[in-house]
């Protein structure tokens, strides 16, 4: 049991239950879909950017506790941040939950409740799904975006 | 007793036969791969609608094809090649005798169920369906099941029309009544769901198809492991299964058509064996089995097809059917008993297959905390995505059971629930 706490954090199930920026948001200009259909896992993403800074960010949808908690905590961790501030977090939480974290993971703060997701290598699918839909509402990709 | 498949059930709840001569502690030693540990724990298996384990007699028939009976086949003059030829021959008779075909040579090997599928959509379908046609399909079909006509009715410009069923997930019979008309080609239809376990009644709905002339596939991947199968009862044109799931290695399968229908279909694939003589000019295609089983075939998958068809005759599929469908029934009220529970599948007739949810939580959450204990299970869709979108779910948590499965485990299934409600708590 556990590896299953490391993954089933506190944080994690609280965010899961109760996710923040949990819905439509008026303002957005950029919008994106992740959609991993085996798993069932879907969301939308909503992305207010003022020049290069994400001035607001919201998402709604379903999937497991960890790809919900994963978008209910990156909406938290990069709303007001830079693009580029954004993708280095991406990068560095992708490291974390890939297992390739070199200490050098300051910036992550919260969100390195996530660390136990690198013992369970099949639901680092689930952990990045938002973030790859973050990716491509920046990008302003039409087609939905899947981590399957 | 008769062996019509969708009345098993309701006789196998008399308790004369109720796991009658079945010993399921003897059985589990037939299968290796029950002794092995997973995260430490004792493998509990319920994965087996995704595929079987296999028992030593299986493993053993392949080995042995390598080690001392490898060649190819229908091709050779020496000593080996027939040797390999005839446990190939004597494997398509297993299966013949297995589905009580009439003729052997109704039995067409294939990788699997899928590809037994394609072929009678691309062969049978591309010569009887055109414009404005229609293919009857169910609601509850795999995507193997589905695909395979939608691609044909996009060649042909053909109609793809679906069978819905009720909130249990049973057939609505008098729908189907309404569907049948002088446009419909086929019906293809699954004998057993792999994501809801309903059991359908086939021999009426061929019964039902038949007065109109219609033809019917069954899907029968789900059923054979679990159902005994005799297609001249059922009065079926085509059936499908897949090896594997039927304790057999993977990439063999059957496709069983009425040799009528199979002598007048055009072949699947063009290369050596389904030929008798080749000139540039033209092509005399060789006779059946063999028109439809282009390129050297899995032989060892079929040798080992044969052995894993011997191992269920030997524990006999009625004692089998009766002792699986009280692990079943065990099953589902263990599990229903659990707060929060909501079984998905509720048909009257079913087998094999749990399908559930838990409150709000997902299934691939679930089946992470199961697997914590050795526990396999199946979270997702079942690549049967329109019957998830039947019920409003995305995905449900699949128990599936085989023959060696015990009332053990699926207390351990029940414990490993609760541990999910506590992690969730």
């Amino acid at each position: 049991m556990s590896d299953l706490r490391e993954l089933y954090q506190d944080v994690i199930l609280e965010h899961s239950k109760a996710p923040r920026n949990y819905r439509q948001l008026a303002t957005a200009n950029h919008k994106a879909e992740g959609y991993n259909p085996l798993c069932g896992d879907h969301f939308t993403l909503y992305l207010d950017l003022k020049g290069n800074s994400i001035h607001d960010i919201s998402f709604q949808g379903s999937g497991c506790a960890i790809s919900k908690a994963s978008a209910s905590m990156m909406t938290q961790s990069v709303k007001g941040k830079t693009r580029e501030e954004a993708e280095k977090l991406f990068e560095q939480f992708h490291k974390l939950v890939t297992g390739q974290a070199n200490g050098n993971q300051a910036d992550l703060g919260k969100l390195a409740v996530f660390s136990g997701v690198s013992q369970f290598p099949v639901r680092v699918k689930c952990a990045t799904l938002a973030w790859h839909t973050l990716q491509a509402a920046m990008e302003g990709k039409q087609e939905p975006v899947s981590t399957e | 007793m008769t062996a019509v498949a969708n009345r098993l059930p309701r006789e196998l709840r008399s308790p004369r036969v109720r796991g009658a001569g079945f010993d399921v502690e003897k059985v589990r030693h037939d299968f290796p791969i029950l002794r092995e540990k997973v995260r430490g724990r004792t493998l509990v298996y319920l994965d087996n609608a995704a595929t079987s384990q296999k028992p030593q007699v299986v493993i053993d028939a392949i080995s042995r094809h390598y080690e001392r009976g490898n060649a190819n086949i229908h091709r050779g003059v020496h000593f080996l090649s027939e040797h390999a030829t005839e446990e190939h021959e004597a494997a398509r008779g297993t299966v013949q005798s297995f589905l009580n075909a009439e003729e052997a040579s109704e039995i067409i090997f294939v990788r699997g169920a899928t590809e037994a599928i394609n072929l009678v959509a691309q062969t049978y379908g591309r010569t009887q369906v055109g414009p404005g046609d229609e293919v009857l399909i169910t609601a509850m079909e795999h995507h193997s099941n589905i695909v395979p006509w939608q691609i044909l009715c996009e060649q042909k410009g053909g109609r793809l029309r679906v069978i819905p069923i009720n909130e249990s997930g049973e057939l609505l019979l008098e729908e189907f009544q309404k569907l049948l008309s002088t446009r419909t080609k086929i019906v293809a239809v699954t004998q057993v769901s792999n994501a809801l376990g309903t059991i359908n009644p086939v021999r009426r709905i061929i019964e039902m198809a038949h007065s109109e002339n219609i033809p019917v596939l069954v899907d029968g991947a789900q059923a054979v492991p679990h159902l005994k199968v005799d297609v001249q009862a059922l009065d079926c044109d085509f059936y499908v299964f897949s090896g594997h799931k039927l304790y057999g290695p993977t990439g063999i399968g059957v496709l069983y058509g009425k040799s009528a229908l199979l002598d007048a279909m055009p072949p699947y694939q063009g290369g050596g064996d389904m030929i008798s003589s080749v000139t540039f000019e033209k092509t005399i295609y060789n006779k059946l089995p063999y028109k439809f089983e282009a390129g050297t075939p899995h032989v060892a998958g079929a040798i080992g097809l044969g052995a894993a068809i011997d191992y269920v005759n030997g524990l006999g599929m009625d004692n089998v059917a009766a002792y699986e469908h009280e692990v079943l029934t065990y099953a589902t009220e263990a599990v229903t008993a659990i707060p929060g529970i909501r079984v998905i599948g509720t048909a009257r007739e079913k087998a094999g297959v749990l399908s559930f949810l838990l409150d709000s939580i997902h299934p691939h959450d679930i089946g992470t905390i199961l697997d914590q204990e050795g526990i396999a299970i199946r979270a997702g869709h079942h690549c049967a995505q329109p019957i998830m979108q039947r019920f409003g779910i995305a995905a449900t948590a699949r128990a599936s059971f085989g023959l060696y499965n015990t009332k053990e485990e699926v207390d351990a299934l029940v414990n490993g629930i609760q541990n999910v409600r506590e992690v969730f708590a």
